[in-house]
This record gives C-alpha cells, sequence and structure tokens, in this order.
C-alpha cells in the first residue's frame, strides 16, 4: 500500500499535458492513404498495363486481387483499432471475410490450373520471386506500419502484430496483381501463402522491440 | 482524464485514487495473494500513465481502464507461473544435492540466514534492485518509478549486487 501510494506521488509529480491520438480509422486512413499513393506510382510506372486489363477481364482473377487488396486494408484497419486498450477484440476478425474470399478465388483457381503451369524442369518456376517479392515488399511497409503503430504503446502487442503483417503482406500480394506473369496454381497459392506466413511469424517475433518501449 | 490529458495534477491524483477500488477489485478476480493483487495495481496505474494519450474522451471511460487492468493482471499471473515453473517449495529437494552438507536441513537454515546476512552487506541501491527485479520479479519501468532509480542503473546494480553475492559466496566455499 506503502509502495502504490509512491507510485501515485510519482505519477502525478511527473504528469505533463500529452496530445490525445486520433481516432485509429483516422490514422489508419492515413498509413494506408499515404501507403496507396506510394504503391500506385510505381505501379503506374512499372506495371505492363496491357496485361493487367487482359488478367482482370477474368472476373475471378479481378476478385482475387480485389479481395488481397480489402485483406489487406481490413487487417491494417483492425490492427490501429485493436491497439488502443478497451476496443472490442471482436475486431481482429475484420479481415476474416475478405481473406477467405481471397482463398476461395485462388483455390478455384487452383482448380482450373492444377499443381503447376511450368514444364518438368521449373515445377515452382517463376512462383519463387512471388514468395520474394511479398516478403521483400512486406519489409518496408511493416517498418512504417509498426512505427506509427507503436504511438499507441500497445499493451497486448501480439494481435497488434498479427494483424499488421497480415495487413501489409497482404497489400504486398495485392500488388504483386499487377505483375503476376501467370495465373495462380497450387505451387504459386503456397508460395504466395508462405511469403504471408513468415512476414506474420517474424512480425509477432519482433513485436516486443518493434511496439513497445523498451522499459516496457 | 481528460483534465489529466491536459496536464492538471490535482485531476489526475484525483482520478488515480478513485479508479484504485475498481482496478483493485478486478485484480482480486485474477489473483488471491495481497501482495500481488497490490503489483497489479501498481502495474495498471503505470500502464494509465503510460498509454494516457490513447484515451478517447468521447468513449467510455471504464472499459479503457478495464482492458488495462486485465491485462496487467493476466500479464502478472503469467509471470508468476513462468517463475514457478523453475522454482521448488519442496523441501526434500535438498537432499537430491550431491554435498552431504546440503542434505542437512540445520544447514540449510543456517545458509538461507547467511545469504540475508550476505544481503545485508550489499550497498542499498544494489540491495533494492536485486530485490525489485529478481526476487519480486518487477518491471524494469516498475521499479524505477518505485526506487527512483533510473532503469539502466537498476539493471547495473541488480547485476552487481548478484556478482558480489557470487563472489562471497565463493569465498566462504573455499577451504
Amino acid at each position: 500500500m506503502m509502495q502504490t501510494e509512491r507510485v501515485i506521488q510519482e505519477l502525478v509529480g511527473e504528469l505533463q499535458p500529452v496530445r490525445r491520438l486520433r481516432p485509429p480509422a483516422l490514422r489508419a486512413a492515413l498509413w494506408l492513404a499515404t501507403v496507396g499513393l506510394l504503391v500506385g506510382l510505381i505501379v503506374m510506372g512499372f506495371a505492363d498495363w496491357a496485361r493487367v486489363m487482359q488478367r482482370m477481364a477474368v472476373p475471378r482473377i479481378a476478385l482475387e486481387c480485389a479481395a488481397a487488396g480489402l485483406t489487406g486494408i481490413s487487417a491494417v484497419l483492425a490492427a490501429f483499432i485493436v491497439s488502443i486498450p478497451g476496443r472490442s477484440a471482436r475486431w481482429a476478425a475484420l479481415p476474416l471475410p475478405a481473406f477467405i474470399l481471397w482463398l476461395a478465388a485462388s483455390g478455384a483457381g487452383c482448380l482450373r490450373n492444377g499443381w503447376s503451369l511450368h514444364g518438368p524442369g521449373g515445377f515452382v518456376g517463376d512462383s519463387g520471386h512471388c514468395f520474394g517479392f511479398i516478403v521483400g515488399v512486406s519489409v518496408p511497409l511493416s517498418i512504417g506500419l509498426f512505427a506509427v503503430l507503436r504511438r499507441a504503446r500497445p499493451i497486448a502487442p501480439l494481435p497488434v502484430a498479427m494483424l499488421g503483417t497480415l495487413g501489409v503482406a497482404a497489400l504486398a500480394d495485392f500488388v504483386l496483381e499487377f505483375f503476376h506473369p501467370f495465373d495462380v496454381t497450387v505451387i504459386d497459392l503456397a508460395l504466395h501463402l508462405a511469403g504471408i506466413a513468415v512476414v506474420m511469424l517474424v512480425g509477432v517475433a519482433l513485436r516486443r522491440p518493434l511496439l513497445v518501449d523498451a522499459s516496457r | 482524464m481528460y483534465a489529466a490529458q491536459e496536464g492538471d495534477r490535482a485531476a489526475y491524483e484525483r482520478l488515480l485514487r478513485e479508479i484504485m477500488p475498481f482496478v483493485r477489485s478486478l485484480s482480486r478476480r485474477r489473483c488471491r495473494n495481497p501482495a500481488d493483487v497490490e503489483e497489479m495495481v501498481q502495474d495498471t496505474l503505470l500502464t494509465v500513465h503510460r498509454v494516457r494519450h490513447t484515451y478517447d474522451p468521447g468513449r467510455p471511460f471504464s472499459a479503457w481502464l478495464a482492458a488495462i487492468a486485465t491485462r496487467r493482471a493476466i500479464d502478472l499471473v503469467r509471470r508468476r507461473q513462468r517463475v514457478s515453473k523453475y522454482e521448488s517449495t519442496d523441501s526434500q529437494l535438498v537432499e537430491t544435492f550431491p554435498g552431504a552438507a546440503a542434505n542437512n536441513e540445520l544447514e540449510a537454515v543456517q545458509s538461507a540466514d547467511e545469504v540475508a546476512h550476505l544481503l545485508q552487506q550489499l550497498p542499498a541501491r544494489q540491495r533494492e534492485a536485486l530485490e525489485m527485479l529478481k526476487v519480486r520479479d518487477m518491471s524494469a519501468a516498475q521499479a524505477s518509478k518505485v526506487s527512483g532509480q533510473s532503469a539502466g542503473a537498476l539493471k547495473v546494480n541488480a547485476h552487481r549486487a548478484l556478482k558480489a553475492l557470487r563472489g562471497w559466496m565463493q569465498a566462504r566455499e573455499k577451504p
């Protein structure tokens, strides 16, 4: 009790005015808009638009692309919301419908295209690049996202890290759709999922140094 | 809380005192040990201070506070479980030591007295750091608030205290 009294005195003694965080949805929208602008410029500059239009003319591929983007947006939004104490844990399920839709659309593509589109010597083929692309794009996006998320000093960093990394990996997958040279296959989908899983695992492992202050 | 966010110390002190019964009752649901409950209360107060910028005055304060108190209580219970995994209260355990002297309960009690005596020989700040970080398993931030020492100084002092104790124990064991 004496120590609790001392803690109160210490905390009151060092109280300084603080700047309130803006609503999480607004912070998420600002982050997504910034990333969208940067990524949009890159996609506009480097994507093969004739091929993109050809691919997007297939409803299933367009749905797959939209679902990946929605998964990314909803997961990032959920990460911002659950980083604030007192918000319902149900927000963590926000990206689930879009993620399931993305899996379903990709799965339908797999059924159509089989194990691999590549020749006998190249079972994995260009899908290896997909893995590298998702991980490579996710790293800078994760650093940028965690730098903003840590301002909330999340009291439970695990769901924040999981949702944040799912968000950036899904956004990376969305961007990849604009450069993807072939339709989805089982191997390709597996490597996309492996890329997302690696990004999430690393993010979860590094959640404390990246999201929580060193003192706690 | 709104006034506290603006830097009003009187309002902040009133708030911290008013929330204590609520936080204590939430903590008691997770733990019966009064010392642990008090530690949960302290952890919660420190976290409230650390994340006070996240409170939105347009939303219920009780939900915000309850989330913090519950989280800190869960953290402490988990910390205790982790520590208890590596500790044993089995008095028979000393009989498994290969040294004959360690199998003597009286000797063990004397050793405990001796450790207590050695602890008293440590400089006050080292003893305080050792007790808070290693015995009570407090976080560096919490120990820093309570003791007034910086987190870095606490870690250094706890390390020096352990080193000094180790040196004394080794010197004692030499013939």
